[in-house]
């Protein structure tokens, strides 16, 4: 079947979308961004084709009667049982690049101790495997990267102590390592991986005996189906690098604007706070850009600088608003400065102020930012789509609310959980154009 | 086009490009030697210069904001202003400024490797830009002995030339200016020496602005903004009212006339420009230190800028204004007084305004610049009334003249795209 | 009155961002106008002579949120003229009928512009100065400004503003320079007593009150403080420089107090004290204005100095003045006139064997530890000198 991508090479993270012919959206993937802008684009790209097969393998289980009420619990064991064997596929890959690095004239003096331990902590990462993805199981992160990262760094410490090798040796191994493994796509593997996460799940879930040949059958019969890649869009901060030819690129405003646009076929105003940088875009009823605005050089106020704070507050990012919502008491913050805000902070904290109310100021600071940026695009116009990764922090968007409502009365916000997929949205549907022959027009 | 064509236009690059390039090189010999020869030296700035004045007493003519341009394109800036800032000037402050400091506390050389000389003069117009006065207070420290003579160019801020503001000028020139000249140079003044120059002003004025409004054609034989910058080079400089300065422009003149006849795009550092895709209008001055680099964003994407104001610093010369024989200190008067960072925001609004419209362009971009906030303050507020009187869309980049550190490659190709992109979209649906 | 009322009626009119004081003023008389100014001089008498209240306009402090304003400028532009912008965009200067944007910088004068554009019924007008001191052709240039200033303000009035008017003003504004110096000259003298803080609240009250209201408070302030009893500190006695335009948070000159510096000379709103002699009540008016502007006014970053020898003398001058032991430079970050006069006044300084320190603000900088450890660590060092 006809595939039309979007790929958004952001900063922090690169996202894919699946567009069918009739522009309907089939599936999402996301990783983090690296160096390598190919391959970041590669495995998103790769991960919404896997998403658009579980799509497809949602729409034939349907069509499996027998599954009756079992479909829910049969689709979420087939997607965690696969996540496992892609997870588990990349372990074997960094155990063996883990073991190839070892065997580094630099390492010598650890000999064969080293050997040992490095597979006394794959073998113990492997077995906790199903664990991480087992029902209810709570993962902070779905990259490779970080899963594989934290288990590896928790077991070869303890592994360090009881085998009497250096702990940052090991770290240093897997440091090594991981970028290797990050830098392969496994494309090829990946029905082989639905195949023993279909088996898996036959066996968790021995009521289904009866129909598994039926579901086999459709597994297979969707597995055969071809994603043709008919046509890819790029976009992204990255854009001057892409993996793309000149035709294939659209500039990130143009994605984003016909993004908010396609999500929400009112928007006049989109605000996207990303990693680096701010975007305020005006659009018309077409989801054709008026005009835009960026943050200028200075990058205060974005993304990153959450980052910068959770990691001065020695928190995860994604605490930073929930602690930030127990605020009580109106806190001012006048820097947005990355390069002051961690002295700021330490400044307020040693007057003893509140931490949430200090958190809650900093959110708003951020926000009055973007709401600079949005007064120079043009202002904000009904209806107002917010989106970037920042739209998931519940205290960004309460502060943006109130000055949403302060300055230019009541607009109708939009903010879509799926946000963060915006410019590759876009950029899906710049590619279903494409085909179509048609260079700006709305669909919608 | 066939080849000969393009053999043609090849040499008559050349041919005015190559004039100026003598010309310079010349003016920083000449420059290097006057100490020992005892040719008294003047230096001043290029909004507002007098040099016919200067002519006029046998100064030679040297232009510190020409030397860092002139020092950024050959990636020398960037240490004068780090070796400045060393010594104690702000970061905050104007790049100029710091790298000529910068390249006196190197050594003082020029830009072409030859000894800078000591000034007998500091010319001091102060016209449009708050900085010059700080800046030559600032290189009065340096030089103790060296005079500095004041002229200074009331802001045309109601849009107009008063009686007062010419009166305040001309008597400066002739109660001040003059007789510090006279006293440095040694030389008397003779005011039809100062007619006879300003005959080559005119001749030089009139080419240059048919230069610059050739743009209006379809396509444009130059860019009006990057080879702009070269085009008015000698005019805003040591070389208005020679005679070198208005054979430049005649030959240029002749240069752009054929191009013209033959249809053909303004010429680019990679050859002819094929497809004029966007007509942009431009605000601000360029980037100096990645000049190159930043009109290829332009020019890979078929932008062709068809008017600057960048081109109208030392001199708005499209509005009709000539160096006038008959008055001369009257027309030294309203030259400085015209100068473009002379004009309030309103007028220059109504500038972008009217070239949107006169050239056909697509749309206003403005390059703002760190250095400068005589350009810079404001920008914003004149890109949304520009934007809503023209219907035509606007961007903003924002770079800095000789700093190299302030020129983010990627941030401003990715602007410059989205920018394009952006018109290419909206031209698209108006068809 | 106390000082302590004295002190928390300035601090009011300093926090009202609304510019309550001049819609009070302005309601008590029907037609009354007011004329708002920004820094660093402009001849207020005339603008008295007019009937009108003028309104010293320094930007929004640290309390006010910029969101409007920001969007005029780039991040490399200093804070004032945002949070200015703020304030009328927001219609907290609607009270004001006009604005004066005197010549001080390339930001200010573009602003006027600025304004011109964005509030088209206002009176607007860009005073410039002359930077040429010579009778004959700064003072001529300099008196027709003034001149069409007086025939904007009777336009804009409806009525003629007589020479008897403007020599009344001339001398109710000596009435106030002369309070004022009398002020400065008695915290040089009891520093502990009037403490710099409270002179920066009472000088800002100057910028919204009228100048007869003003004038006697400032007399009010002195007759309280001398009765008051505070302790003696172990301070050393600085100058203040750098603040003449963008204000400094209140907790910036705060710090700088609590850090062991006694500030006895500074140039916050020195529109207040720019023409240092009397102006002569009787005769031309505007042609004293003129020769006072022209051979009688202070000197700041803004104005050019003629020759090499006398750059930096003022500073020098002040230090000796007031038994300064040393200087410390705030400048606003981004400020053209500041940041590139200072270099030179460091020359002056050190070769007056002059200590000095030097840091950056902005109108709304929140953190003031770095500034208190600077303050702090150069009034060590002076006293160690000194010892």
């Amino acid at each position: 079947m006809e595939c039309y991508i979007g790929i958004d090479l952001g900063s922090t993270t690169t996202k894919a979308v699946v567009m069918d012919e009739d522009y309907n959206v089939l599936g999402r993937g996301i990783t983090n961004s690296r160096s390598n802008y190919d391959i970041a684009a590669g495995v998103a790209k790769h991960e919404a084709l896997i998403d658009t097969r579980f799509m497809l393998f949602r729409n034939a289980m349907k069509n499996v009667a027998a599954l009756g009420d079992k479909y829910e619990i049969f689709m979420d064991e087939l997607e965690r049982n696969f996540r496992l064997e892609q997870y588990l596929e990349q372990l074997i890959d960094l155990d063996e690049t883990c073991t190839k690095a070892s065997e580094n004239t630099r390492y010598t003096e650890w000999g064969s101790d080293l050997t040992e331990a490095l597979a006394g902590v794959f073998k113990r990462v492997a077995l906790e495997a199903p664990d991480l993805f087992a029902p209810g199981a709570q993962r902070k992160s779905d990259f490779f990267r970080d899963i594989a990262g934290s288990q590896y760094s928790t077991i070869s410490e303890e592994v360090a102590k009881e085998a009497d090798t250096p702990f940052d040796v090991l770290l240093n191994i897997y440091d090594r390592s991981i970028i290797d493994v990050e830098n392969r796509i496994y494309t090829e593997t990946t029905n082989q991986n639905l195949m023993r996460a279909l088996d898996r799940t036959l066996v968790n879930l021995p009521d289904l005996a009866p129909v598994a040949d039926e579901v086999r059958t459709e597994v297979q019969k969707v597995l055969g189906i071809d994603l043709e890649e008919t046509y890819v869009i790029g976009t992204g901060y990255g854009r001057a690098r892409l993996p793309f030819s000149k035709d294939h690129i659209r500039s990130e405003i143009l994605c984003h604007g016909l993004g908010a646009h396609i999500m929400y076929n009112d928007t006049r105003t989109v605000l996207d706070i990303g990693g680096q940088d701010t975007k305020a875009i005006q659009v018309d009823k077409d989801g054709i850009v008026e005009s835009f605005q960026m943050n200028d050089r200075c990058a205060a106020g974005c993304g990153r600088y959450l980052g910068y704070i959770a990691d001065e507050m020695n928190v995860g990012l994604h605490e930073l608003g929930p602690i930030a919502m127990e605020s009580t008491r109106k806190v001012r913050i006048n820097s947005t400065c990355t390069v002051f805000a961690g002295a700021e902070l330490r400044d307020r904290l040693s007057l003893g102020e509140n931490r949430s109310d200090i958190l809650a100021g900093l959110h708003r600071a951020i926000i009055l930012r973007a709401m600079s940026i949005l007064s120079r695009s043009g202002g904000v116009h009904d209806q107002f789509t917010f989106t970037g990764g920042v739209a998931n922090n519940e205290a960004a968007v309460s502060a943006l609310r109130e000055l949403i409502k302060e300055n230019y009365g009541d607009v109708t916000i939009n903010i879509d959980p799926d946000s963060i997929y915006t410019g590759a949205l876009g950029g899906s549907t710049f590619a279903r154009r494409a085909v179509e022959g048609i260079p700006t027009e709305a669909v919608a | 086009m066939n080849i000969k064509d393009q053999a043609s236009t090849v040499a008559e690059k050349e041919d005015s490009m190559w004039k100026q390039k003598e010309m310079i090189n010349e003016n920083y010999e000449l420059l290097s030697t006057a100490n020992e020869r005892g040719q008294k030296v003047a230096s001043t700035f290029v909004p507002g210069n007098i040099n016919e004045l200067l002519m006029c007493f046998d100064f030679a003519r040297n232009f510190p904001e020409t030397n860092a341009l002139q020092n950024a394109m050959r990636k020398k800036s960037g240490g004068m202003i780090m070796e400045a800032e060393k010594s104690g000037h702000s970061e905050d402050v104007c790049t100029y400024v710091k790298a000529d400091l910068g390249m006196m506390m190197k050594g003082n050389k020029g830009p072409t490797g030859l000894p800078m000389p000591d000034p007998d003069l500091l010319m001091l117009s102060y016209t449009g830009c708050f900085t010059f006065m700080k800046w030559f207070e600032l290189v009065r420290e340096q030089y103790p002995q060296c005079e500095t003579a004041m002229l200074h160019v009331p802001y045309q801020a109601d849009g107009n030339i008063t009686k007062n503001m010419r009166d305040y000028v001309v008597k400066q020139l002739k109660e001040d200016i003059i007789p510090t000249m006279e006293r440095v140079s040694g030389v008397k003044f003779d005011i039809d020496r100062l007619r006879e120059y300003m005959i080559q002003s005119q001749k030089a004025e009139d080419d240059l602005v048919y230069v610059l409004q050739s743009a209006k054609n379809k396509p444009s034989p130059i860019d009006a903004y990057f080879g702009g910058v070269y085009y008015i080079g000698p005019i805003f400089t040591a070389f208005r009212g020679t005679t070198a300065a208005t054979d430049y422009y005649a030959t240029l003149r002749k240069e752009i006339e054929a191009r013209v006849a033959a249809g053909l795009g303004p010429i680019t550092p990679e050859g002819v420009m094929k497809e004029e895709k966007y007509r942009i209008v431009v605000e601000g001055p360029p980037n100096w230190t990645h000049f190159r680099e930043f009109w290829k964003m332009f020019y890979d994407e078929g932008a062709v800028v068809v008017a600057s104001t960048y081109t109208k610093v030392g001199g708005v010369y499209d509005n009709g204004f000539r160096h006038d024989p008959q008055n001369p200190l009257e027309s030294l008067a309203d030259y400085c007084l015209g100068c473009y960072t002379n004009l309030n925001l309103p007028a220059r609004t109504d500038m972008l305004e009217k070239y949107i419209e006169d050239y056909q362009a697509d749309g206003l971009l403005i390059n703002s610049i760190k250095s400068c906030n005589s350009f810079s303050a404001g920008q914003l507020l004149m890109l949304r009334e520009v934007e809503q009187r023209t219907g035509k869309p606007a961007a903003f980049i924002e770079t800095d003249l000789v700093d190299p550190r302030y020129f983010s490659p990627a941030n401003v190709k990715n602007r410059l795209e989205s920018y394009f992109q952006m018109i290419s979209q909206k031209r698209d649906r108006a068809a | 009155m106390s000082v302590q009322k004295i002190v928390d009626r300035c601090q009011a009119l300093y926090d009202d961002l609304d510019f309550n004081a001049v819609k009070e003023w302005k309601a008590k008389e029907e037609g009354r106008k007011a004329i708002g100014y920004m820094p660093v001089y402009v001849p207020r008498e005339i603008i008295h002579a007019a009937g009108m209240l003028p309104v010293g306009v320094l930007g929004g402090g640290d309390q006010l949120e910029v969101i409007h304003g920001d969007a005029y400028y780039q991040s490399y532009i200093c804070r004032i003229p945002r949070s200015t912008i703020e304030l009328g965009v927001t219609g907290r200067l609607d009270c004001v009928d006009g604005m004066l944007f005197p010549s001080i910088c390339d930001v200010i004068r573009n602003l006027s512009g600025m304004w011109k554009l964005l509030f088209k019924d206002k009176y607007v007008r860009y005073f410039d100065a002359p930077q040429t001191y010579d009778d004959n052709i700064g003072g001529k240039f300099y008196k027709q400004e003034m001149q069409e200033l007086i025939e904007g303000l009777e336009e804009l009035g409806g009525r003629k503003i007589t020479d008897e008017d403007l020599n009344n003003s001339i001398a109710v504004y000596n009435e106030n320079r002369n309070v004022i110096d009398e002020l400065y000259a008695y915290r040089s003298k009891a520093p502990w007593k009037a403490l710099t803080s409270e002179i920066y609240l009472l000088l800002r009250a100057g910028m919204v009150l009228p100048v007869e209201e003003h004038t006697e408070l400032l007399r009010e302030y002195l007759s309280a403080i001398e009765k008051e009893d505070r302790p003696v500190r172990d301070n050393c006695r600085v100058v203040l420089n750098g603040t003449f335009c963008e204000q400094p948070p209140l907790g910036l000159v705060k710090s700088i107090e609590m850090a062991g510096c006694y500030i006895v000379d500074d140039d916050f709103m020195l529109v207040t004290r720019w023409l240092q002699e009397d102006v002569p009540t009787t005769g031309d008016p505007v042609q004293n204005l003129a020769d006072a502007f022209l051979h009688q006014s202070a000197e700041t970053a803004a104005k050019y100095v003629d020759t090499e020898e006398a750059k930096g003398n003022f500073i020098v001058d002040s230090v000796k003045k007031y038994a300064a032991e040393g200087v410390v430079f705030a400048a606003p970050s981004f400020c053209d006139p500041a940041l590139l006069d200072q270099p030179m006044l460091h020359t002056a300084l050190n070769n007056n064997n002059i200590p000095f320190t030097a840091f950056q603000y902005a109108e709304n900088s929140g953190q003031m530890q770095p500034i208190r450890e600077q303050a702090g660590t150069f009034a060590d060092s002076i006293k160690l000198w000194s010892a």
